[in-house]
């Protein structure tokens, strides 16, 4: 008896060894690739050229300068267009996916069934579907380069949608609205101070990935922005990468990226608990 | 009963305020969404380019784009089918390993067997690249692997290659190095839905199992796989249609030319190839047709999921 629980715990110990291995090694393979990205931003552009280091060299603040000073890209302004688009995509899509949510599960309309199941059907299209016809669209009425057109789209956002209607299905009693109807609150105070209040976890969360993910966005930004002052960072990024051969300096595009990259890393380091516990709270109910 | 009964009753003078609420949404839809999408359908029947200067149409042409994207009579196009293909493939590669790692991690993580600890760290790590710039984490491969990158480097350095290995200019590498971000960029985001899935099940289930004798082996299969099925086909159908639109790994990987000889062209980059310069909206409209159906398929799979779940 005593020989069997001993095998078995040398077992247990063995797989024990073998499955943190595996995670150590997988956890290095996602940390590894940010720190080479560091590592390269300290470089200059020689020293990327001639060979491959763990170590940080000095160039870092040269490599800044240099790519703060660049003709082609103007950091500052790529980075405020890039946060300005974040951070109302972000607040408009929150907003009102949570006020859409909130109108066909609170009130009784004729329309309410239809319009929840329509808008599950068109969760799963790719913005990329209606690309051509919006890329037309902007060419035809000169919205190109114009900021505001990448931003007012998210107030449609179907999987937010999605997403606050299960959370208020959860959290929401109707006989809070009631309450606050008996005291007499109008529909839109109590949308927004009593209901707003209680998604908030919700509200975070999606903000979240819907800043991440627009400050991310390569496809749409790149089709309609060309001139300087509007270009977002994903943008400038791919600039400075196709700059001619002579201006072509990798120490500052490994800067820009890392500088595009940081944002996120800070909000998701601050944030990693509440964003993972995001992943899964509206994807399925369980 | 009756309590709900009230409350709909009382409700219905608020019917209105209903449409407020839902007015903005479906509006901005409309507008941005809806016709676009109208227009591009319309467009798909019409060739609509532009060839230097001159705009070349509208003029309808009936099926004309959709036979050219099939190759049915014209040269010089590629047939849609290669990069149908591609996409497929190009997500397979990345997809399988994911699955089959993320599904390892997840019984790892909620094993109370091996009861690992540091859970909140793992999961961390392996969920962020997830909410790295595709664009970027692909340019650093592009530099990783270029002929004079720090990974030929290495090779040589080591004397395991004699010569620099173009990586970006061959099937296999390109096709392994897309699979590879994909893989790294999805697999943590995986492993925390099926975990989640897991957690989910009642646990007297695995408890009476182990009662029983069976061997973790048949757990797996018999409880734990059927059980977990619904989130399983919904991360899984979800992953596809991230899939269909793969666009920023391999674009900036192969510097939009899908690099060599379109081997790693997506339906995406391909549609995108038409919005460039030749502004071709017939084409790109007949392309965004075929991605429409495809995933309105792949769409009707997900909703049947989702609402047999809120059953």
């Amino acid at each position: 008896m005593k020989d069997i629980n001993k095998s078995a715990q040398i077992k247990l110990t063995i797989s024990r060894i073998v499955v943190y291995a595996i995670l150590i090694f997988l956890s290095f393979l996602c940390l590894f690739f940010f720190y080479l990205m560091f590592i390269n931003s300290t470089r200059s552009h020689a020293q990327l050229q001639g060979g491959f280091t763990l170590i940080p060299s000095n160039n870092f603040f040269t490599n800044l300068k240099n790519a703060w000073n660049d003709s082609d890209i103007n950091i500052p302004v790529g980075m405020k267009n890039s946060f300005v688009v974040a951070l109302l995509s972000g607040l408009l899509t929150t907003y009102f996916s949570a006020l859409t949510a909130y109108g066909t599960y609170v009130y009784n309309f004729k329309l309410k069934k239809f319009a929840h199941l329509f808008i599950l059907a068109i969760m799963m299209i790719p913005s990329q579907v209606s690309a051509v016809g919006f890329i037309q669209l902007a060419f035809k009425y000169g919205l190109t380069n114009k900021l505001w057109v990448l931003i007012v789209p998210s107030i449609a956002a179907p999987a937010v949608y999605f997403y606050m209607r299960q959370y208020l299905e959860a959290t929401l009693p109707l006989e809070m609205v009631e309450a606050a109807r008996i005291d007499g609150a109008n529909e839109f105070k109590i949308f927004n101070q009593v209901v707003l209040p209680i998604m908030k976890p919700a509200i975070a969360v999606q903000m979240i990935f819907s800043f991440v993910g627009s400050w991310n966005n390569y496809f749409m930004p790149s089709l309609l922005l060309n001139k300087p002052n509007v270009k977002t960072v994903p943008v400038m990024i791919a600039t400075l990468r196709s700059a001619d051969y002579s201006k072509f300096d990798m120490g500052k595009v490994y800067m820009l990226m890392l500088m595009a990259i940081l944002p996120v890393m800070v909000i998701y380091v601050i944030l990693s608990k509440s964003i993972i516990k995001g992943v899964t709270s509206g994807s399925v109910k369980g | 009963m009756e309590k709900k009964k009230n409350i709909q009753k009382k409700s219905i003078s608020y019917a209105k305020w209903g449409y407020i609420f839902i007015a903005p949404f479906f509006i901005i839809y409309a507008i941005f969404t809806l016709y676009p999408q109208l227009l591009t359908v319309y467009n798909s029947f019409f060739e609509y380019y532009r060839d230097g200067l001159t705009v070349i149409g509208p003029r309808f042409v009936g099926f004309e784009n959709y036979k050219t994207l099939f190759n049915l009579n014209s040269a010089g196009y590629v047939p849609i089918f290669k990069f149908l293909g591609n996409t497929i493939w190009l997500w397979v590669i990345g997809a399988l390993p994911q699955f089959v790692i993320a599904m390892m991690l997840a019984l790892f993580f909620t094993s109370t067997r091996l009861n690992i600890k540091g859970q909140q760290f793992f999961k961390t790590v392996i969920y962020m690249p997830n909410l790295i710039m595709a664009s970027a984490f692909s340019m650093l491969f592009f530099a990783l692997f270029s002929q004079v990158g720090p990974i030929n480097q290495l090779l040589i350095s080591s004397g395991m290659a004699s010569q620099p290995i173009n990586f970006l200019g061959m099937q296999v590498t390109v096709q392994s190095l897309i699979g590879l971000m994909n893989f790294l960029m999805w697999f943590g985001n995986t492993t925390i839905l099926l975990m989640a899935g897991i957690q989910g099940i009642d646990e007297s289930l695995f408890e009476s199992a182990r009662l029983d004798g069976s061997t973790s082996t048949q757990v797996f299969f018999n409880i734990t796989m059927p059980l977990l099925m619904p989130i399983f086909i919904y991360v899984f159908i979800t992953s596809m249609i991230g899939g269909i639109q793969m666009f920023d790994v391999p674009q900036v990987l192969t510097n939009g030319y899908g690099i060599p000889d379109n081997t790693s062209t997506t339906m995406i980059m391909y549609l995108n190839n038409f919005l460039g310069i030749s502004k071709n909206y017939g084409m790109a409209g007949a392309v965004s047709v075929l991605l429409f159906i495809i995933t309105a398929i792949l769409s009707s799979f997900v909703f049947k999921s989702i609402n047999s779940n809120n059953k």
